[in-house]
């Protein structure tokens, strides 16, 4: 039992705005992310003053670049990107849904926006919406196959999304082949890869000291707001965190679950449609064999660490692509030919211990309310008590 | 005046019952004093955060009995077996076992020093066989072969419990897994045996099946704790009965002398709201209709079985209809069904002239119904997130918690104060968890919520299970006023006197079907609780002079005015003491 607080009754009534954004909580929401962000620096200091290198000059490397503007830009872009898949799997986590699927939605979704680029030349203002439109139809529909089967057939969504990336990895194998979605005579390389997407799709970027900044971080940011918005200020929202809180609870409040899992389903998979936008649109214009894989673990990965809150996958987000596009600087010969794996095994290290450590803030935090409640109560019903003895005596 | 309740224990029991006595040497049993006891529990108080479940406990258990602990769900049983088996340290209070003081940290503890539990959910592989599953975890004690299963026949003919070391447990019915459970526990050495309400899932005839075993069992030296809640098994079964109320031991028994209505009044308390105290309310307009509901389920053994059966019923507003039952016999699926939880197989639900057949769940508490749940955690709270959320919750489409499809939370929250303080919910503010409150402050804030959108028709299922004794006066209070308002209410309580208390109308449910029914102002306790296991149907009526008498009782605890005695011949259908 803890010791009773000396002085609860202090200022018993707070106002409404004093006890949402008390500053315990905001320690307590903090506290994970660093701690498990200097564990894992600690980890991997170890790892590589064992390898026989020197971690402070790896550090020094990483956070040299990091605050040059080339290397600024880079983060920022790269940040666009995991922003999105991380927005993608956090709205199925937020109703408990374990959308594992992503990296197929994307993938997929690129691939059939990289076609419709391709075929299709209207005016920017209607090209554009198109290609977007186009990704999330395909990446919402790749995963209401899976919410579809988990309503009717009770398939956990895991298995089923794991075994849809098999499948979509497969599909693209069969459609990115000359004569259906790659052109029927190879360009001057040996890659397959569809044909550039027109020029009207391209997505503007600004240009920079650093090189351009790709505009597709206005979607994110998009993105983001309505994340923000539809969660916390609408009934759907209401209806997916409360499902996501307690099925049980929320199929009694009257919500309907099976419609709710293959709603946020398919808008989780639709998110994930955008993932692979931001290389097609600014960077390669083509959808190829080399198109860049992982980003939809990744993207679970970042949503884990930024706790499904829009805010926090921002910082999630910047953090990931730092160590990125950072780590990219750490093999070049003049910066010490560093593993470029420590980049992995830090990413690593951070998702197991912050999700160890919210699991315990998350617990200490709703034990360490109760207790408050539990003493702040028994302080006004003492209050009460020696008041009514006064009057008595 | 409605609902009255009185704070003194009642005192007309004077030769079956005796209080608690906290002293050692007296302990609680006639005839205790001379043999060491198996079990000695003294002063065990467990707090959990925002609530005590166990204060101040005695229990004494002698060698060889049956001994019943009884209370209500929420009473407190269950922590204090956990206690007793090592799964929680007691804050207070000492343990002794056959007269030596111990301390478990881990149920490993409980059983080295010979004590065994079988849980209310079997915990058995049901791949495995009975030999696999009964040496599990215990191999160092006669290895996994031969030896192992010479030790189970052993035990099995020993005590009578007629278990095949080879069968597949998947191909046992409920009741061989259990003796499958018990045997467990005793290769394992166990001298006392803890079942938690091992009644709840058997048919009759297995419950007198298990009651020969554990006759068996005693005779053999063995001492069984045997957790329930239905005074006739216990009255059929224990030698020894203690009763928990509100977390605290309240008194033992002697089941020899003791009738089944002053078990259920140790076990409820004499806060019983005054039944003839109060005019009806009962108006001719119908509100609920429910006709020839039918809802059946496979079960884990691939066999259909039917859990609500031709259920037909009228709630009028301004009525309380009250479903008596033991549990499990249809009551949560009644609920369900209504709400739109569970699909129908058949029938029809109609509110206010309104068919509700097809609609969902949102679309019926949109039409007017408020739900308070019987597992409020589950089914009425969202414990993680603050008392303003959970005041939408159920009514995120109505006013003041959205507007069109936005929510209001400003409005919400405002709400949620107006409740807060218009219905006693004691907390610091909204912002905290509902999982930071006591069970009847959640349960305030549940009845406050659901009674804010004007419902027509109230769902109650055990409103005032695991609430302290306060917030029940209350929330009796809340739905009498509502009743008076012209609210129907559909009552659903395994505490008896609150049924009898509140209701216009009692139907009995048996095995999914409504198989008898009562005036509440012509029915005791005792009657009621005959119907409830099926041996009884119709109109029951209680005889004049026991009624008179459970009557007098119930107003001698509440000062209340004597009422006059229903001048009716009773056709006597019970099958009584």
């Amino acid at each position: 039992m803890t010791s009773p607080k000396p002085a609860p009754a202090e200022a018993p009534a707070k106002s409404g705005l004093a006890q949402r954004f008390s500053g315990e909580k905001i320690v307590l929401a903090l506290a994970a992310p660093v701690l498990a962000v200097v564990l894992s620096v600690v980890i991997c200091s170890l790892l590589l003053a064992t390898s026989g290198k020197n971690p402070f000059d790896a550090w020094n490397v990483m956070i040299t670049y990091g605050t040059k503007s080339d290397g600024q830009v880079a983060i920022i872009n790269r940040s666009t990107t995991y922003y999105l898949a991380a927005a993608a799997a956090a709205f199925g986590f937020r109703m408990n849904l374990f959308n594992i699927g992503v990296e197929g939605q994307y993938k997929l979704a690129a691939l059939f926006a990289a076609f419709v680029g391709s075929q299709v030349d209207l005016p920017a203002i209607i090209q554009i919406p198109l290609l977007l439109v186009t990704a999330m139809l395909v990446g919402g529909m790749w995963a209401a196959v899976a919410g579809l089967l988990k309503v009717y057939r009770g398939v956990s969504e895991v298995i089923s999304t794991i075994m849809l990336n098999s499948i979509a990895t497969a599909v693209v194998g069969l459609l990115l082949v000359p004569g259906i979605f790659a052109p029927e005579k190879g360009t001057t390389s040996n890659a397959i890869q569809t044909t550039p997407i027109s020029e009207s799709s391209r997505f503007f970027s600004i240009d920079t000291d650093g090189g351009p900044l790709w505009g597709f971080v206005v979607i994110a940011i998009l993105v983001g707001v309505a994340f923000q918005f539809t969660l916390n200020r609408t009934r759907f929202g209401f209806d997916l965190r409360a499902t996501g809180r307690s099925e049980t609870a929320a199929t009694a409040s009257g919500v309907n679950v099976k419609r709710m899992v293959v709603t946020s389903m398919v808008v989780s998979g639709a998110l994930a449609g955008l993932i692979g936008l931001p290389e097609l649109m600014q960077n390669s214009f083509y959808f190829g064999q080399s198109f860049q894989a992982g980003l939809g673990f990744l993207g679970i990965s970042v949503a884990l660490l930024g706790r499904n809150s829009p805010i926090g996958m921002v910082f999630a987000a910047l953090l990931f692509a730092f160590l990125d596009a950072t780590g990219s600087q750490l093999p070049l010969p003049q910066n010490g030919e560093f593993p470029f794996e420590i980049v992995d095994v830090m990413k690593g290290t951070i998702v197991i211990c912050v999700v160890v450590a919210y699991e315990l803030v998350r617990r200490y935090g709703l034990k360490r309310q109760q207790q408050k409640v539990g003493a702040e109560l028994a302080a006004q019903a003492a209050a009460a008590a020696a008041q009514k003895k006064e009057v008595s005596a | 005046m409605a609902l009255q309740r009185n704070d003194a224990p009642p005192d007309h029991q004077e030769t079956a019952i005796t209080a608690s006595d906290p002293a050692p040497t007296t302990g609680g049993n006639p005839s205790a004093g001379t043999a060491t006891p198996a079990v000695e529990l003294r002063g065990i108080t467990k707090r959990f955060p925002g609530v005590v479940a166990n204060h101040d406990i005695n229990l004494t258990v002698r060698t060889g009995t049956v001994h019943a602990l009884m209370g209500e769900n929420g009473a407190g049983k269950s922590t204090l077996m956990k206690i007793l088996y090592g799964m929680q340290k007691p804050d207070e209070g000492t343990i002794a076992i056959n007269g030596e003081q111990c301390e478990f940290n881990t149920p490993g503890d409980a059983i080295a020093r010979g004590i065994g539990m079988v849980h209310q959910h079997f915990m058995l592989a049901d791949n495995l066989t009975v030999l696999e599953n009964v040496v599990l975890g215990g191999e160092h004690l006669y290895g996994i072969g031969a030896k192992a299963k010479q030790k189970i026949k052993e035990i099995s003919d020993q005590y009578g419990l007629g278990v095949r070391p080879d069968a597949l447990v998947e191909d046992l019915g409920v009741a061989d897994r259990q003796r499958v459970e018990i045997l467990k526990v005793l290769y394992r050495g166990a001298k006392i045996l803890i079942l938690d309400e091992p009644t709840a899932v058997l048919v009759p005839q297995e419950v007198d099946a298990l009651f020969d075993n554990l006759r068996e069992l005693k005779s053999e030296g063995v001492t069984v704790i045997f957790i329930s809640h239905k005074l006739h098994e216990v009255l059929s079964v224990a030698d020894a009965i203690s009763v928990i109320r509100r977390g605290t031991t309240v008194g033992d028994a002697d089941p020899e002398r003791v009738t089944a209505r002053q078990l259920a009044e140790l076990m409820v308390g004499a806060e019983l709201p005054s039944p003839e105290s109060r005019e009806s309310t009962v108006t001719a307009d119908e509100m609920l209709r429910v006709d020839g509901l039918r809802i059946a389920k496979t079960d884990a053994e691939g066999i259909e079985r039917v859990v609500l059966d031709d259920i037909s019923l009228r709630i009028h507003k301004g009525e309380v209809l009250g479903i008596a039952g033991v549990e499990g016999n249809g009551q949560a699926e009644l609920v369900e069904a209504i709400m739109g939880m569970l699909p129908l197989d058949a029938g029809s639900v109609s509110l206010d002239g309104k068919n509700l057949s097809g609609s969902l769940t949102r679309a019926r508490r949109e039409a007017g119904i408020g739900y308070i749940p019987e597992d409020r955690h589950r089914h009425g709270l969202l414990l993680e997130a603050p008392l303003w959320e959970n005041r939408i919750l159920g009514h995120v489409t109505e006013r003041p918690n959205s507007k069109g499809v936005l929510l209001d939370p400003a409005a919400a929250r405002k709400d949620t104060q107006r409740i807060v303080e218009e219905y006693d919910v004691r907390t610091p503010g909204i912002e905290v968890t509902a999982a930071s409150l006591s069970g009847g402050n959640q349960q305030k804030l549940i009845i406050g919520r659901e009674m804010s959108h004007e419902p027509k028709l109230l769902i109650a299922a055990h409103p005032t299970r695991g609430v302290d004794v306060g917030a029940q006066a209350q929330i009796w209070e809340h739905i009498r006023v509502a009743q008076r308002a012209g609210l129907a209410v559909l009552l659903i309580s395994a505490d008896l006197d609150e049924l009898i208390g509140l209701s216009d109308t009692i139907k009995v449910i048996y095995r999914g079907r409504l198989v008898a029914d009562a005036d509440p102002e012509t029915v005791t306790a005792e009657d009621l609780g005959t119907a409830m296991t099926g041996a009884a149907s119709g109109h029951i009526e209680s005889e004049p002079e026991a009624l008179a008498q459970a009557q007098a009782l119930a107003a001698e605890g509440t000062e209340a005015a004597p009422s006059d005695t229903p001048t009716d011949t009773a056709d006597d259908q019970q099958a009584g003491e």
